[in-house]
């Protein structure tokens, strides 16, 4: 289908592209690299009078490096991480993650700012960004702030990022060179959205062992010491994190919630 | 409507468009070239990916207007490309199209894969052709003429 109409504006600054979104009182979306907007126009899901392009804005591009995280713009996209254009914060899973996205054509133009705030509960950043403690950093006309990717989402596809607000850039903690982790995402076919996600980082010298059961309904669920599974696969803390995370025991979801923790486990070992 | 200039296959246009104009029916409408096919209109089947910017794109959710500025290239475009060549001989030789309407989207990817993973195996032809839906061959053809190609450029 074809969308509804619209305006389009792409400012060269972002103060400019904060004040066109607090002025077009709730009727302006920001478009990035519209692999998530563009689908749900076109299906006239939502009809914004107003689109607002951020891919010009040189805030919002480029990668900082700082002694203790990495901070991404947010309209880096799936493509550069793919490619270790930009530096892994993460000792390559954020690499590995980023091959998993959608396809080429589609990582070529969507960003991690993007996916973050459309905050699809089986897109893949948003878990990796909760597993790794990561901030979204946001602009709007009232000033700046931060949120944790922990408090990010506050229920399906629905996030505390305010109508006026512009996620800026993500800043993700640096993981120790010998830090450990592993990413399970199942699927039916590569590039589709997950239908189970699980995850799990270890880094003793951080001090830090968790994990979380993701694609759920909203919120990735986190597991808060991932220690019972480091080297064995602990099924009573295994069945509790998958219950945990919203799953009726019995239920195909759960299943497959609970087989991809089990992969995770055996990946972090392996 | 907003006025875009942007270069396609080679050529600079310049046009006036309405926001909402995608892409791919601004390349079909607007400039008549009709190489490009538009599948599903949701980012899916990949039977509309184009060329943006030297890397493969959907073009049913790239808007016109966002691609201002941009170097875009369409099947049309790639007559003179000696990859783009020994795909369409592959593709031929492999029986890699049947109706052909998956085909525009499929060389783009296919020369792609072609230029930026020349180890690719299988597996990974595969997995790179997961975004590109085939109603037709079944894979096997299509997989075969990339991995003819990948192969002769290791001679
Ligand atoms: C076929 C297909 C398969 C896919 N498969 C996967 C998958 O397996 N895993 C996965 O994780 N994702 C998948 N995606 C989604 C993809 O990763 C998108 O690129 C991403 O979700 C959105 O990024 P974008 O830059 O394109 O954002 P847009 O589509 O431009 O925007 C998405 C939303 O975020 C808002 N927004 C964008 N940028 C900002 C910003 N800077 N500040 C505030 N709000 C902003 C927009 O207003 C909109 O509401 C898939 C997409 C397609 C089309
Ligand atoms: S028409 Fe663009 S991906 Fe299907
Ligand atoms: S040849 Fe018919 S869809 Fe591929």
């Amino acid at each position: 289908m074809k969308p509804a109409k619209f305006d389009y504006e792409k400012p060269r600054h972002l103060d400019d592209a904060a004040k066109l979104l607090a002025g077009a009182n709730g009727e302006g979306k920001i478009i990035a690299g519209g692999q998530s907007l563009g689908p749900i126009l076109n299906l006239r899901l939502a009809q914004p009078a107003l689109l607002i392009d951020v891919r010009g804005l040189t805030e919002l591009s480029g990668v900082k490096e700082e002694r203790d995280a990495i901070v991404y713009g947010a309209t880096t996209t799936h493509a550069a991480i793919e490619d270790g254009r930009v530096p892994d914060a993460a000792n390559g899973l954020l690499r590995k993650v980023a091959r998993g996205i959608a396809y080429r054509a589609v990582r070529n133009r969507g960003t991690l700012g993007g996916s973050l705030a459309h905050a699809d509960p089986a897109a893949d950043w948003l878990n990796v960004m909760v597993l790794l403690d990561a901030d979204i950093e946001l602009f709007s006309a009232r000033g700046k702030r931060s949120v944790r990717a922990t408090a990010l989402v506050d229920g399906p596809l629905s996030t505390v990022i305010g109508a006026d607000e512009i996620v800026t850039s993500i800043r993700v903690p640096k993981l120790s060179p010998k830090a450990r982790w592993s990413y399970y995402k199942f699927n039916r076919k590569p590039g589709e959205f997950a239908e189970a996600i699980a995850a799990l980082v270890v880094d003793e010298v951080r001090g830090l062992a968790r994990g979380i059961v993701g694609a759920t309904a909203a919120a990735p669920s986190p597991i808060a010491d991932a220690r019972p599974f480091i080297g064995a696969f602990d099924p009573t803390k295994a069945a509790h994190a998958v219950t945990a995370a919203g799953f009726l025991a019995g239920s195909y979801e759960y299943q497959v919630h609970l087989v991809a923790l089990k992969r995770a486990v055996m990946q972090l070992s392996s | 409507m907003k006025t875009i200039s942007i270069t396609v296959n080679g050529k600079p246009a310049q046009a006036s468009v309405e926001p909402r104009t995608n892409l791919a029916d601004f390349v079909r409408e607007h400039l008549h070239l009709t190489g490009t096919n538009i599948g599903c209109e949701h980012g899916v089947c990949g039977a509309c990916t184009i060329e943006v910017d030297g890397g493969p794109a959907r073009s049913c959710i790239a808007y016109a207007v966002a691609c201002d500025g941009a170097t875009v290239r369409t099947i049309e475009g790639f007559a003179a490309d000696a990859t783009m060549h020994a795909l369409r001989e592959a593709f031929s030789a492999e029986h890699a199209l049947q109706c052909g309407y998956c085909t525009p989207g499929m060389l783009i990817t296919a020369r792609d894969i072609v230029l930026r993973l020349p180890d690719a195996d299988d597996g990974r032809v595969r997995e790179e052709l997961a975004g590109n839906l085939c109603r037709c061959t079944g894979y096997v053809g299509i997989v075969r003429a990339i991995r003819r190609v990948l192969e002769q450029n290791k001679l």
